[in-house]
């Protein structure tokens, strides 16, 4: 067997509990460099919380986490849960994450410009120039050069979105998060964000999408999920997910929505 | 109705705005950066330092600030002296004036009030534009300068506006304690001219003045950052 090169994103056996309730019960994913990753699940199974571990927005309780080679430091507590041992260790991996949000998280002090470049200016301390430079080409990329000068404020929820995927492209992420980037749009404003993500599919982008757009999930990943009750139900292609799914619940779910 | 003082006295009006305006600027700015100590400590510092810090603010904002003015010019204005080696010090000058008192006490006052406001600001910032700060590597730090905290203060502004045109009419009380500002000339005047009506009026021109360069100089930073209504 060929020997692959090192994944953009490991992560293993991944627990989180709130109080007595398991969100999480032992989720793995492995994604390899232009793997698209969907997944998906009915609300309340975990895709978010998953998504947000990887990160740490979430503190999960109990996992292994390797992204772009580089495992996470983690110290084991009395109760047996692991705890992120160092807070520097992961604001560095986070910049090799760019994340989506649902609700887009534009800062609204800021122009979209000074959305685009705030990270890599004050975070990756990249020059002012280069960073502009780059931040405008992605603007136009997404089709948002004109309104650079304009606040969130008043942008229509596409636009803002669309102006939140050029701001994680703009610190040129390993893996792309999107966290059900389309969910909080009106739906004639959906078609504009999923094509730039599309987009960024095809270029062979990393990127790991918790969504509900099942038709979109079938056409753009290479691999999918299934979300169930905190724990993987099923996985795989795309074809085999949405077409031929060995579990009955998968079945039940993804037939709900594509007929 | 005479104001013919008013050629005689303008140099002394001009230098009794400058001590009301000296007084309100250093107060605002040093009191600001209190309160964002005081804002922080309450809303994320440990337990300790959370009730000092609401202790502090709840005592300064339910006192009457003349009071406060008097317990640190006659109280601790008293002790000074007694701190070996200070009254040689190069200190001396500044620390024995009671606009150093006015200074301090409307300083600690306003940081008072604005802790409050700030913190309801801070509270205000919607959650995702921290996490979104946080995803993008930002150090806590970071996104304290860079997000939190100007984001905050945008939200607050109409009300910081408020809150230093309040500041300006409680500088008046500085004449207690032999300030010579605004209010101080006005008295001054009317005892040298036995004028009761005048120079009270021409020094309430110069607060109204003060008042609207106040809220002009706010709207102008407001307008950085439209809002959509």
């Amino acid at each position: 067997m060929i020997e692959k090169a090192v994944p953009a994103l490991r992560v293993e056996d991944v627990h989180k509990s709130y109080g007595s309730h398991d969100v999480l019960r032992g989720i793995s994913l492995k994604a390899q460099r232009g793997d698209v990753i969907s997944i998906i699940g009915s609300s309340g199974a975990g895709k978010s919380t998953f998504l947000r571990c990887i990160n740490f927005l979430e503190i999960p309780d109990r996992g292994r986490f390797v992204i772009n080679g580089e495992e996470v430091e983690m110290r084991s507590r009395a109760d047996g849960r692991t705890h992120p041992a160092n807070w520097r260790q992961i604001e560095r991996l986070r910049t090799g994450l760019g994340m989506v949000f649902q609700s887009f998280n534009l800062w609204a002090h800021m122009t979209v410009l000074q959305n685009v470049i705030e990270a890599p200016v004050h975070v990756l301390k990249m020059g002012r120039r280069q960073a502009t430079e780059r931040a405008e080409a992605l603007l136009a990329k997404v089709g948002l050069y004109d309104k650079r000068h304009a606040y969130p404020a008043f942008l229509s929820g596409g636009q803002q979105q669309r102006a939140a995927i050029a701001r994680a492209l703009c610190v040129e992420p390993e893996v792309m998060l999107f966290d059900e980037p389309t969910s909080a749009l009106d739906p004639e404003l959906v078609g504009e964000v999923l094509k730039v993500i599309r987009e960024l599919a095809e270029e062979g982008r990393t990127m790991l999408l918790v969504t509900h757009e099942m038709k979109f999930a079938r056409d753009v990943s290479s691999h999918v999920m299934f979300l169930h009750q905190g724990r993987v139900e099923e996985q795989g292609p795309p074809a085999q997910i949405f077409g031929a799914p060995i579990s009955a619940r998968c079945r039940e779910f993804t037939g709900a929505l594509s007929a | 109705m005479n104001f013919s003082w008013v050629s005689t006295y303008w140099s002394l009006l001009a230098a009794g705005a400058v001590q009301t305006v000296l007084l309100l600027v250093i107060s605002v700015v040093f009191g600001f950066i209190l309160a964002i100590g005081l804002a922080l400590a309450q809303i994320n510092g440990p337990r300790g330092l959370k009730w000092l810090a609401r202790g502090y603010c709840t005592c300064l904002r339910g006192t009457p600030l003349l009071i406060q003015l008097w317990l640190l010019y006659y109280g601790v204005g008293s002790l000074l002296p007694l701190v070996p080696g200070l009254r040689s010090s190069f200190l001396w000058p500044v620390l024995r004036e009671g606009f150093f008192f006015a200074a301090v006490s409307f300083t600690l006052n306003y940081a008072a009030y604005e802790a409050e406001v700030l913190r309801g600001a801070l509270l205000a910032v919607p959650k995702g534009e921290l996490e979104a700060a946080r995803a993008f590597g930002m150090s806590p730090a970071q996104v304290l300068r860079r997000i939190w905290l100007p984001r905050a203060i945008r939200i607050a502004l109409p009300t910081i506006t408020g809150e230093v045109v309040l500041q300006l009419k409680a500088t008046p009380l500085a004449f207690t304690v032999t300030v010579m500002d605004l209010y101080a000339v006005a008295y001054k005047v009317r005892q040298d001219t036995l004028l009761v009506y005048e120079p009270l009026m021409v020094v309430t021109v110069f607060y109204v003045f003060l008042t609207l360069l106040v809220t002009r100089a706010f709207k102008v930073v407001e307008a950085q950052v439209p809002v959509r209504r």
